[in-house]
């Protein structure tokens, strides 16, 4: 399936989209900018922190709420559309529903086993209990209501057509985002047979009950980093840090990286992609799954 | 190699809060090279813990712009989810962890998410990140910023992530905070430090070049000077060496 396909039929306007659940890495920006593409209204973000994808679609005027850790640009700091919206009501107002790391990832996990809240020690103190309605303090604990995303999009090194997505690297939430989830969006860097994909059932994310789509989008995370496959593009970052200062330089930057891109495939095109690519690959040894 | 950066030198001093043995929570930007070279030198067992999903012993070979980037993950001790890390630091097993602040105030308290009134901010901050859970869950912790007047501020609007509360003796106990709280706030200027149990800040040491008048006027609070004050450290040449190494375009402490 394509990107614009994926995005078209499973995440409608006013959709809660989880993404960027393994935090710095694996970063759906593909399906992000297909969002902006298609015009996608009304979104409800739900991350961890963001490195900067999130701050790309609040500018770009998708966005109603955002239901995350951190909104920013990790190595270069503040994010400058978050700001505007929050502070400017530019280009549209935004609601913030604050949460520490921890919080997010157990709001979610709430919804994955289907229960109304979970407790937790965790923000005690905190003035994020006075913002967001959804922490409760009560008998020396915080209980975080559930999170139910209507669909997770997920960025992973490899995936067959049947949606059994195999990724590896330190993951975030990416687990009970995607079984939090009414549905799994996945984008893959190598689409590959089931034969790969069975030979090591540990591997795989997400039941495959759970996955509509699977788009085969290499270079779907840049400027973040894939492990085995693409370091982080640093500088990419820091160009949009600067490209995003204003309305008016993140109106041209989004006309050149996102609107007056027709897809990824065009988008890569575009980057030095020799220079990112990881060539000192570093496999792991094969587990024996072995039965009689 | 006497020469050296503000960043460099808050780089030194954040890796000597690091003890051997310690299980640290890292976080982002100077801590992860404070890790790289507390490492190398004089705490060669301690562990690093990083929110994203990860345990290391030996700091990463390659530059890292983020926890996330490829060289953190190669060679880790642990590659998992967010929440296993999380459920150590609650069960008490992190030793230390670095936070970054936007605002700090005299007891501590940090704040990363608004400036004025969060429902009509004057300035919107990026948020918690991982920063309230290792302030309430981490047996101690310490924070890095900028000292600036507009910074280190009398109370802070906001308290994303709490330090000793409102200064009274057994607040983090009596709110029910499982972690000891801050240690030290280490500043381009000096180097704060809390009384054991909890309170309010006083300057321990003064780095090379600045004084305790110029620290007094940066500061948004009538500050308390330990009788004992000090001359921060310098960084050795092997520490400088070690940060060059870990940063060597300057990325973190150059720029």
């Amino acid at each position: 399936m394509s990107m614009a396909e994926a995005i078209e039929r499973h995440v409608p306007d006013g959709s809660t989209v989880a993404m960027g659940c393994a935090l710095e890495a694996l970063i759906p920006f593909a399906a992000g900018h297909e969002m902006i593409r298609q015009r996608r209204r009304e979104l409800e973000l739900v991350g961890p922190i963001s490195d900067a994808l999130f701050d790309q679609l609040i500018g770009a005027g998708c966005v109603r709420r955002v239901t995350a850790a951190w909104v920013g640009n990790v190595s270069e700091g503040l994010g400058h559309s978050y700001r505007r919206a929050a502070e400017e009501r530019v280009p549209r107002a935004i609601e913030v529903h604050d949460h520490s790391n921890f919080s997010i990832s157990l709001a979610l996990w709430a919804a994955a086993w289907n229960v109304p809240s979970l407790p937790t020690r965790t923000l005690l103190g905190s003035d994020i209990l006075r913002t967001n309605p959804g922490l409760v303090s009560q008998d020396g604990l915080v209980h975080v209501t559930a999170v139910r995303p209507d669909v997770a999009v997920v960025h992973v090194q490899r995936a067959d057509e049947h949606g059994r997505a195999h990724a590896w690297g330190p993951l975030g939430i990416t687990e009970e985002a995607g079984l939090a989830a009414d549905r799994i969006v996945i984008s893959c860097e190598e689409l590959v047979g089931a034969d790969v994909t069975l030979s090591d059932p540990n591997r795989i994310q997400f039941p495959e009950t759970k996955v509509v789509a699977v788009v085969h989008e290499p270079g779907a995370a840049h400027p973040s980093p894939v492990q085995g496959y693409f370091k982080r593009d640093h500088a990419f970052y820091r160009q949009y840090a600067d490209r995003s200062r204003t309305v008016d330089v993140f109106d041209a930057w989004l006309e050149d990286w996102v609107l007056g891109v027709p897809d990824r495939a065009s988008y890569m095109k575009r980057i030095d992609v020799d220079s990112l690519r990881i060539k000192q690959h570093r496999p792991s040894v094969p587990a024996d799954f072995g039965d009689e | 190699m006497s020469d050296y950066t503000p960043q460099e030198l808050m780089v030194a001093v954040a890796s000597r809060e690091i003890h051997d043995g310690d299980l640290v929570f890292v976080g982002m930007r100077l801590p992860i090279l404070a890790y790289a070279v507390a490492r190398n030198a004089h705490a060669p067992s301690a562990r690093g813990l990083f929110e994203v999903g990860l345990m290391r012993d030996q700091p990463a070979s390659g530059f890292l712009g983020t926890m996330g980037d490829p060289p953190n993950v190669s060679g880790a001790l642990w590659a998992t989810r967010m929440s296993n890390t999380m459920a150590l630091m609650a069960q008490g097993h992190v030793d230390l962890g670095f936070i970054g602040g936007a605002e700090v105030d005299r007891y501590g308290n940090l704040n990363t998410s608004y400036v004025g009134d969060p429902a009509s901010p004057k300035v919107k901050l990026p948020g918690s990140g991982g920063g309230a859970d290792i302030a309430i869950l981490s047996r101690r912790w310490v924070t890095l910023m900028s000292h600036e007047r507009r910074r280190l501020v009398e109370r802070v609007s906001f308290v994303t992530s709490p330090g000793h509360g409102d200064g009274t003796p057994g607040w983090r106990s009596r709110m029910g905070l499982l972690g000891g709280g801050p240690v030290a706030i280490i500043t381009t200027l000096c180097t704060l430090r809390f009384p054991g149990g909890g309170g309010e800040a006083h300057v321990a040491s003064v780095h090379p070049g600045h004084t305790v008048d110029e620290v007094i006027a940066e500061t948004g609070w009538p500050l308390q000077i330990s009788d004992d004050v000090s001359e921060t450290s310098a960084p050795t040449d092997e520490e400088l060496t070690s940060i060059r190494r870990f940063d060597p375009n300057g990325f973190w402490t150059r720029s």
